[in-house]
């Protein structure tokens, strides 16, 4: 219970303690548990970041899926519109071709009828001649009657 | 050993292993034979009784506490060193783990108790707080193991517990006390230091005499305070141990089991206010009052 040179060793031997804990010990602890920190944080933070984005991209995801949808439906509408123009196209044209056949058939009849008639009606003048002649006994100049003839066809 | 009645076998037990001076002309009382030397001139030697540690002064040294001490001191450095060398961002191991936790208890109480900026009050407390508590819990160790092992090597005394040698403890409340005077000039400045000295707690001039004499026995008090403190629980804890050493050997355990149990708080807790009142002392000499 001497108070001691042991005091006096015991404070030198403190002070060196103290020099080597705050040089050589205290920093690099400190700076591991710093860097550490740090490294927490910013994987708290990146993980935050990371559920942001997944959140963002599903949103993303399904807005695509959306505007696909919508696309789709517009290329399904516009189909049916297309077909149903060839449709039309294809029945105007149709009934166009249709027309044209009629109208040819008519054409054609009408020439048929035409050519007939004038057939029907050289006939008819002769007949008519070979008629009056009979009537008549005697023979008609054609030529003299042609243009009563004429008239007479032209009247049937 | 000097040792065969209760009184002699404490006694035994609170006594260092000290060498020191003896001047020329002592007469040494060999304890066992009792025969009476007289030194020629003045030596250096190992103390063999209490009257003669006694007689040596200050010019002597306490073999043990110096040794034990500077065991922990050095136990204490060479592991956090180890740690601070390996130390790494990633998963820690469970050393790193242990130290980062003394550390982050020693910044708590650095933040709690420490209102300047000062980067060199954290590493401070660590080395008194690891210290003192290696040093502390020396006394888990049974009463008699070691001093029994030094005793078979030829070592009459032998106290392993530098804190419960008051010069152990003065030592770095004396080292405190020396950077709260520092930290007063640098921070303060020797004007501002003075002034505070004279003017406080009492802001008049007559009262400056005063005022000096109350804040230098403040500041005095402060090393006073801490050692003591320190010194009182763990010297008062070891007599307690050695008292209980005293009972028959299979009775003992019935007061030491319990004893050492309310030992590991004590240690801590000596160990944590020794380390707390020093920050909040270098706290106060950093302040302007």
């Amino acid at each position: 219970m001497n108070i001691n040179l042991t005091l006096i060793g015991q404070a030198i031997a403190f002070a060196i303690f103290v020099w080597f804990c705050v040089k050589y010990v205290w920093p690099p602890i400190t700076e591991a548990m710093a860097a550490r920190q740090k490294k927490i944080a910013d994987g708290l933070s990146a993980a935050d970041r990371a559920s942001l984005d997944l959140e963002l991209a599903q949103e993303k995801a399904a807005q695509e899926m959306r505007a696909a949808k919508e696309q789709a439906a517009a290329l399904i509408e516009q189909a049916n519109k297309r077909a149903n123009q060839i449709v039309e196209d294809s029945k105007g044209e149709a009934r166009q071709e249709g027309q044209k056949l009629i109208d040819q058939a008519h054409a054609e009849i009408e020439q048929e009828r035409v050519k007939a008639r004038d057939a029907l009606r050289a006939e008819v003048a002769a007949l008519a001649v070979a008629g009056a002649e009979k009537i008549l006994e005697k023979s008609v100049d054609a030529n003299a009657h042609s243009e009563m003839l004429e008239k007479l066809a032209a009247e049937l | 050993m000097a040792a065969d009645t209760p009184v002699e076998y404490i006694q035994h037990h609170l006594q260092n292993l000290t060498y020191g001076k003896l001047p020329a002309g002592y007469e040494r009382v060999d304890p066992y034979t009792e025969e009476v030397v007289v030194l020629q001139e003045t030596s250096w030697t190992f103390a063999r009784s209490s009257v003669e540690a006694a007689d040596m002064g200050f010019m002597a040294i306490h073999v043990d506490t110096m040794g034990w001490s500077l065991a922990m001191g050095l136990l204490f450095l060479t592991l956090f060193r180890l740690v601070a060398k390996r130390a790494t961002s990633g998963q820690p191991g469970g050393l790193q783990n242990m130290v980062e936790m003394t550390v982050e208890f020693v910044q708590g109480i650095v933040r709690d108790g420490f209102h300047g900026k000062n980067p060199f009050i954290a590493p401070l407390a660590l080395t008194i707080f690891v210290w003192v508590l290696l040093m502390n819990t020396l006394k888990l160790i049974p009463v008699d193991f070691i001093p029994s092992l030094a005793q078979f090597l030829g070592l009459e005394y032998f106290k392993i517990v530098p804190t419960t040698d008051p010069n152990g403890t003065f030592g770095i409340a004396i080292g405190v006390f020396f950077l709260i005077i520092y930290y007063n000039f640098k921070v303060k400045g020797p004007g501002g230091f003075a002034k505070e000295l004279s003017f406080t707690p009492f802001n008049h001039w007559l009262l400056v005499p005063f005022n000096l004499l109350l804040e230098i026995i403040g500041h005095l008090t402060k090393p006073l305070s801490l050692a003591l403190r320190l010194f009182g629980n763990m010297y008062a804890g070891e007599v307690v141990f050695i008292l209980i050493a005293l009972l028959p050997f299979w009775l003992q355990w019935t007061l030491n089991v319990p004893w050492a149990i309310f030992h590991i708080l004590v240690v801590t807790l000596q160990a944590f206010i020794f380390t707390t009142l020093s920050v909040v002392y270098l706290s106060q000499a950093h302040e302007e009052h």
